[in-house]
């Protein structure tokens, strides 16, 4: 298991991004799935930078870890702020024209369909939203 | 990411290289804001583009948008990561893919 504890910014997604890839090269992670975990890393991460703390900056932790039989990634995002549930959202209406669509709650839904599991639990004033990668 | 332009007439062609996500989708919404004008024909071409997030979504919407009152718009060399995100978000049948 590997953790990082950084600053919950906007800026920050690209160390988060390459703290993971490392992970993910070792285990010489197939390309579609490293890009799919990149996405996801961008989504909440990028989430977290958004709402957690805003209008302040706040900490937040990513834990990479690999299961065996299945080979998996499990990377777990974790920050103290505002309590914020993404899984509660209603799925975006993906058939809508272009004049009709719009892009909130895109980012969450792309995760949910890319990855094998996505879990949130609020406990003790943390949001833990944890993914789960079948390599 | 890595943007580059050619215009010939008021065909214009924009080719992404590299991530299209949260930090570098800014840089090709001010590209895009301010090399549309006149133009009729707009491609996008993605062949070095690796992935896009929805924060690129967001601003491949925009760019639809404002070419379906101008002319038209192609997104051209998906590779299938990228593919497999316009067809879960939909976005599949909003853009011409080519």
């Amino acid at each position: 298991m590997k953790e990082l504890t950084i600053d919950a910014t906007v800026e920050n997604i690209v160390a988060v991004t390459s703290f993971v890839e490392a992970e993910l090269e070792a285990l010489d992670c197939p390309m579609k799935a490293q890009m799919q975990i990149a996405v996801a890393i961008d989504e909440l991460f990028g989430n977290i930078a958004h709402y957690a703390y805003n209008p302040d900056v706040g900490p937040a932790t990513v834990r990479v870890e690999v299961m065996e039989s299945p080979l998996a990634v499990v990377i777990t995002f974790i920050d103290n702020g505002v309590q914020y549930d993404p899984l509660a959202r209603q799925d975006p209406d993906t058939a809508l024209s272009a004049e009709e669509r719009e892009i909130g709650g895109l980012g969450i839904y792309m995760v949910k369909k890319s990855m094998d599991e996505i879990t949130y639990t609020y406990k003790d004033g943390q949001n833990i939203l944890q993914i789960r990668k079948n390599i | 990411m890595k943007i580059t332009k050619s215009q010939n007439g008021n065909n214009l062609t924009v080719a992404l290289e590299g991530r299209l996500d949260t930090n570098t989708a800014p840089e090709l919404e001010s590209v895009l804001k301010n090399s549309l004008d006149g133009i009729t024909e707009l491609t996008i071409d993605m062949t070095a583009l690796d992935y896009l997030s929805s924060a690129g979504l967001r601003i491949l919407l925009g760019a639809q948008k404002t070419m379906n009152k101008q002319g038209s718009m192609k997104v051209a060399n998906v590779n299938d990561t990228i593919m497999e995100i316009f067809e879960v978000t939909g976005f599949a049948d909003i853009l011409t893919v080519v």
